[in-house]
């Protein structure tokens, strides 16, 4: 086996929390990434899912070493770049790049799409001008936007075009690992299905691997390969997708399962673990679910469980993981009507006829 | 049985240079008491204009040029702004898609429930409205509601502050809550949570809900019956179970398509290319033929009325029934070659 392009070990985050500005004293630290360790092969994508407050995107920043961690390391393409520093790091840095939540947040509206796309090849001093020009037509063809977009500001575009835009600069020097947070929450429906199929077309052309973040499970089926779950700055379980789907093991996986939406008008919607995630500042003792677990033991309530294997490349930390009743996801048997099915097969049947150039040729003037 | 709530014809439109343009445009829809009507869409399709034209919230440049809007037999349209008031946000609540913005970080939860409440009853004393707020947030399942009452916003989750702003649309107990993606900025948890929530409290009051979302998932789980909302025109309108068991029209697929499914095995989803025109670019003949997969030549010239197909179930397309009509036979799938597609793609201008 090759090595890994990313290996995470043990990784910690600790944010102080202090009171008083002259004389501050230091009340705590919220412990939001707690001892996390994962690795990524190259061409894979491995999903972190979790609620908001869970750690995953502070584990996407220290990945890229936008903020220092506490303790542990990080391996990219076989080299430690914990502790890597000026030039050496920004070195690293073009082979790892981010594609961020917010498309009307991540975007300067002063600077025209050209500029912006520039400017990532401009701070890692690649290409000369008509090089950088001429790259970001190229940039701008991959992710589906016509070269007439290069002289328009972000203001000018949807919230899925302004996406696309960040996907670009993203792909900018070339990068071999993309972390992308949340990419598709902020975005309607129908746009988010455009940009997971984009994510996809680009992966397997460009051989890239995702580090990709988010909180609704149903999206992550359709773009990862293993999936890590995070629960208050730990992973709780990790696996290949179809095992994870097939057999959920902990709990709260099957609870961010159960929540998602299901268009289907006969199905109840599901019953939840109530409650919210507790504070990093003062996680629970002993499992730190167990507050909303509904098969917690007294047991589950000291003694912390510690992500172990449970099969082939399946790891779970639940102790009661082997206990439990198989997972009956009201999803197993649904499907669509047969009505339905049909037509949507006959939809996907004549939308696959216009390729994706016709689609960047469409990609119309709005104004 | 007469509707709670009737809009006919409704139109609204905004003034540009080019002159007005419509963001809602001919609209009819009813909505029953005690009943949820999901009304979807993606966004810029006008399902929020229609939401504020209901509450007579549109302001210059926009406005609203035709049409009625009935609350139990009275024309809003034709009241007097004092007589709107008493019913804005009183017989009729709205709760807004993002609760980080649409809470004034300023006032502490109480002082803004107690407001909303004081607004519409001036009789009750400091102590009577008090006790409604913690009644108001006891309603909402938020735990400790006496000792929440004094916290800022900022304090709150995201979900425990669309909690409060449910609890503050209901504290006037409305017949009609309109909920404009109440949703979309949660976590899937806190998102099946207070959809939960929606229902048992709908159960509770028998008030009417009005659902706006672009998700169909979620439509699928709370709606009695569903209008589905394109550049400001419903183009399939039906009870629930009939339209996810019997889609007509291609946009209403093409929603359906979109939303990821557990169950699904295949890995690409269905998209719809494109976005949706803006009002003043709308294009000839059906205003989806553009990115619809489904257009022949006929759908860029012909505007299909929204007919009906069944006695509930409407639909606006010149393809309906879809199934009669066997298109991979289609003598004129010739036309859909890619340099075909994309000349049809391109909107035409206005």
């Amino acid at each position: 086996m090759t090595a890994p392009l990313l290996a995470v070990d043990s990784l910690e985050k600790h944010f102080p929390v202090e009171r008083g500005i002259l004389f501050s004293r230091r009340l705590g630290a919220v412990r939001a990434v707690d001892g996390v360790s994962f690795s990524l092969a190259r061409g894979e994508t491995l999903a972190l899912v979790g609620e908001s407050g869970c750690g995953k995107s502070t584990t996407a920043r220290l990945v890229l070493r936008l903020i220092p961690p506490n303790a542990g390391s990080i391996r990219f393409a076989g080299t430690d770049i914990t502790r890597l520093k000026g030039e050496a790091l920004r070195r690293v840095r073009r082979r790892m790049q981010m594609v961020f939540q917010d498309p009307f947040a991540s975007l300067n509206p002063r600077m025209t799409v050209a500029e912006t796309l520039a400017e990532a090849l401009k701070v890692h001093r690649i290409g000369n001008r008509t090089e950088r020009h001429a790259r970001v037509r190229e940039l701008l063809g991959l992710v589906g936007l016509a070269s007439y977009h290069a002289g328009r500001y972000p203001h000018e575009f949807s919230g899925g075009q302004r996406q696309r835009i960040g996907i670009a600069r993203a792909l900018a020097p070339n990068p071999e690992l993309v972390v992308c947070d949340e990419p598709v929450s902020a975005l309607d429906v129908s746009i988010q299905a455009q940009i997971v199929n984009l994510l996809g077309d680009l992966k397997r052309e460009l051989g890239l691997s995702y580090l990709f973040i988010a909180h609704d499970l149903a999206v992550v089926k359709h773009v990862a390969d293993r999936v890590a779950v995070m629960y208050l700055g730990r992973i709780v379980e990790l696996a290949r997708k179809e095992d994870l789907f097939a057999a959920p093991l902990h709990p709260y996986t099957r609870m961010l399962l159960a929540a998602v939406p299901r268009p289907d008008p006969r199905l109840k919607p599901a019953s939840l673990a109530p409650g919210d995630i507790p504070s990093p500042l003062d996680p629970p003792s002993g499992c730190r679910f167990h507050t909303r677990c509904p098969f917690a033991v007294a047991r589950c309530r000291t003694e912390d469980p510690k992500l172990a294997p449970l099969g082939a490349e399946h790891s779970v930390a639940c102790h009661r993981a082997l206990e439990l009743p198989a997972s009956v996801l009201p999803h197993a048997a649904t499907t669509l009507p047969p009505n339905t099915e049909r037509r949507l097969a006959l939809y996907a049947a004549l939308s696959g006829r216009a390729s994706r150039a016709a689609f960047a040729t469409a990609a119309h003037d709005q104004r | 049985m007469t509707a709670l709530l009737a809009i006919e014809g409704l139109r609204t439109v905004f003034r540009q240079r080019s002159g007005e343009v419509p963001a809602v445009d001919g609209v009819d829809l009813t909505i029953a008491r005690g009943e949820t009507l999901g009304i979807v869409g993606e966004s810029g399709c006008g399902k929020s204009v229609l939401s504020l034209s209901v509450l007579r919230l549109i302001a210059p440049p926009g406005r609203i040029s035709a049409g009625r809007i009935l609350f139990e037999g009275a024309d809003l349209l034709a009241l007097p702004p004092a007589a709107m008031r008493a019913i804005r946000g009183n017989r009729i609540a709205m709760i807004f898609q993002e609760p980080m913005t649409s809470l004034n970080p300023s006032f502490t939860v109480g002082a803004q429930i107690i407001e909303a409440m004081r607004a519409h009853d001036r009789s009750l004393s400091a102590r009577a409205l008090r006790a409604r707020a913690v009644e108001a947030l006891t309603q909402v399942r938020i735990p400790a509601p006496e000792r929440r009452l004094d916290e800022y916003p900022h304090l709150l989750s995201g979900g425990m502050r669309q909690r409060v702003m449910i609890a503050m649309a209901l504290a006037c107990r409305p017949d009609l809550l309109i909920a404009d993606e109440p949703t979309t900025a949660l976590d899937v948890t806190v998102q099946a949570e207070i959809l939960a929530l929606l229902s048992d409290l709908q159960r509770e009051t028998g008030m009417a809900i009005i659902l706006i979302t672009h998700d169909l998932g979620v439509v699928a789980e709370m709606a009695d019956k569903v209008a589905v909302m394109y550049a400001g025109r419903i183009v399939e309108q039906a009870p629930v179970t009939a339209l996810f068991d019997d889609p007509q029209h291609p946009y209403t697929l093409g929603l359906l398509g979109s939303v990821p499914r557990l169950e699904q095995q295949r890995e690409r989803l269905l998209a719809i290319e494109g976005t949706v025109p803006p009002p003043f670019a709308l294009p000839s003949g059906c205003r989806f033929h553009p990115r619809c997969a489904f257009a022949a030549p006929a759908c860029a010239e012909t505007d299909p009325p929204l007919a009906e197909l069944t006695a509930a179930h409407r639909v606006a397309c010149l393809r309906a029934p879809l199934d009669q009509y066997d298109f991979r036979q289609d003598p004129g799938a010739a036309w859909r070659d890619p340099g075909h597609a994309a000349i049809c793609q391109s909107p035409v201008r206005t």
